[in-house]
């Protein structure tokens, strides 16, 4: 069941410029496991010292923010498109 | 795309990295959001009481704590708005020395959104954006559009689809280019993200977002001058991105830095408020929590409409630090809230501000506020943006009229004054039940 990982353009300089991935991980935690072993140091930017997800970045799944599905439980669809985002917005 | 300028940069929050001045807003090595950072004592000698009295009657009398480019030179005489005292609602209230920053008729869009892009725009141009953009509940749109037209910048504008139809209208006016989202907020915020790292545009409120933020301390300014160099005890602050209540914070912070005003025996304390039915930070702050959970807005609050507050985590912190509170009060509350501000002191607020004003009250109720401590209620917007909330509250609306004749005038007061006192007696009996 393969997905899609897009990144944003800051992320890219630890995945040889990749914007997207391909990913049979069927949940985040096997994403973020998959990650650690193919782009090392793009696993290092997005985890923080105790090796969990840095509080700074979103997971979405196709327009949905991951929490609103279950986090870390949700298991991922054929197809899905999973992004990772900077949480930098805000702002009215 | 970047400056450098010795008085102000770029500086992340979490790692102490320092970034010079581009449009930049998130760390690209821990990703926590930017904040400017001043060199303070530099300005101790510019930025005084005495320079600043002599400055326009504008934010930009505080220009030497804003991040504006050297030789920026603003033409817009934005915000500096009317700090009231509110003798009338706080006897209502319970409250004896309230006041009420009245962003409600900040220049030139009549919310305090002039102010962060105003300081947003001027980094813009400096940067060479010949675009720029937002994503918005409405507020930002309209101060975004107006204040690109009058320096001749492109426009493009974000806003969920269902938004109000006065802050499309007031948007589209000024030529801006408007893009309705199927979504909410926090949808349309999250593909301006994708868009400003594939465009080469300024958004103000993403890659421009630490420079814009920081127009929002001269609220913190204004409050502190118009009380005669003094900080309030109280500060009542509605929170969507949470980035407002934390930056009226820097802004005393600096001020008593600077020694323009005298540290407080008791630090300033800070209430958050949000609508019931959006309210990410409140709920932070009353379970103690440090995360945001986020949530699916349902209030008519759209302005405050911000499930996933960037700034939420740092903002329910610094409350509960500074022994502050956070509040949340439903649709129907904040209704009564636009009405009881406007009858009382004839202000006239959007949604959000009916949020803040019957948060304020209930803040008193609570006992959280003292009855005679300082207090400064921050209304954020105009209640012409949002007169749809006020729909079905006034039956006079569809009242008959009458032909223009003394005798009809004098009959027509007769049959008010006969439905009042039937009303009035109608309370006196279920009160008596």
């Amino acid at each position: 069941m393969p997905i899609k990982v897009v990144l944003p353009t800051a992320f890219t300089r630890h995945t040889d410029g990749k914007k997207q991935l391909e990913s049979s991980a069927t949940d985040l935690p096997a994403l973020l496991a998959e990650i650690d072993s193919t782009f090392p140091a793009l696993a290092t930017q997005i985890k923080d010292e105790n090796g969990k997800l840095r509080k700074f970045i979103n997971i979405y799944i196709n327009d949905e923010d991951i929490r609103f599905l279950g986090g870390d439980s949700y298991t991922f669809q054929d197809g899905d498109e999973v992004m990772l985002i900077p949480s930098i917005a805000g702002g009215r | 795309m970047e400056y450098s300028c010795s008085a102000y940069e770029l500086a992340c929050n979490e790692c102490g990295r320092r970034f010079g001045n581009r449009p930049l807003s998130g760390c690209p090595e821990c990703l926590a959001p930017l904040e400017i950072t001043y060199d303070l004592e530099s300005a101790r000698s510019e930025f005084t009481r005495e320079a600043i009295a002599r400055g326009p009657a504008s934010i930009w009398r505080y220009a030497r704590l804003l991040p504006v480019p050297e030789g920026y030179q603003p033409d817009l005489p934005v915000g500096f708005t009317p700090l009231a005292r509110a003798a009338r609602l706080g006897k209502r209230i319970g409250a004896e020395n309230l006041y009420v920053k009245n962003d409600a008729v900040c220049f030139p869009s009549l919310s305090f959104k002039d102010r962060v892009v105003a300081v947003a725009l001027a980094n813009a141009r400096k940067f060479g954006f010949t675009t720029v953009g937002c994503s918005s509940t409405g507020n930002l749109a309209n101060s975004v559009a107006a204040q690109a037209a009058r320096l001749g910048i492109e426009a493009s504008i974000l806003v969920p689809a269902d938004l109000e139809p006065a802050k499309i209208l007031n948007t589209l006016v000024y030529g801006a280019r408007l893009i309705r989202i199927d979504g909410n907020y926090d949808h349309v915020n999250r593909l301006c993200t994708l868009i400003a790292d594939e465009y080469n545009w300024g958004f103000v409120n993403v890659n421009l977002r630490p420079y814009y933020a920081e127009g929002s301390k001269s609220v913190g300014y204004e409050i502190a001058e118009q009380l005669g160099w003094r900080l309030p005890d109280n500060v009542v602050v509605p929170m969507a991105g949470g980035s407002l209540i934390r930056k009226i914070r820097k802004a005393f912070q600096e001020l008593v830095y600077l020694g323009l005003v005298e540290a407080p025996a008791r630090p300033v304390r800070f209430f958050g408020a949000q609508a019931t039915g959006c309210s990410p930070i409140t709920t932070a702050v009353k379970q103690g929590e440090d995360d945001i959970v986020p949530q699916r807005p349902n209030t008519i609050a759209r302005s405050l409409a911000i499930g996933n507050p960037a700034d939420g985590p740092a903002a329910a912190k610094m409350i509960r630090a500074d022994g502050g509170w956070a509040e949340d009060v439903s649709d129907v509350e904040l209704v009564s809230g636009i009405q009881e501000l406007a009858e009382t002191e004839g202000i006239f607020t959007e949604t959000a501000g009916g949020v803040t004003t019957a948060v304020t009250a209930r803040l008193y109720a609570q006992g959280r506020i003292a009855h005679g401590e300082t207090t400064v209620a921050v209304i954020t917007g105009n209640g012409l943006k949002t007169t749809d909330a006020l729909a079905g509250r006034y039956d006079h609306l569809d009242a008959r009229s009458i032909r223009p004749r003394l005798a009809d005038f004098a009959e027509y007061l007769r049959s008010l004054e006969g439905q009042r006192q039937a009303s009035h007696e109608t309370e006196l009996a279920t009160a008596g039940d």
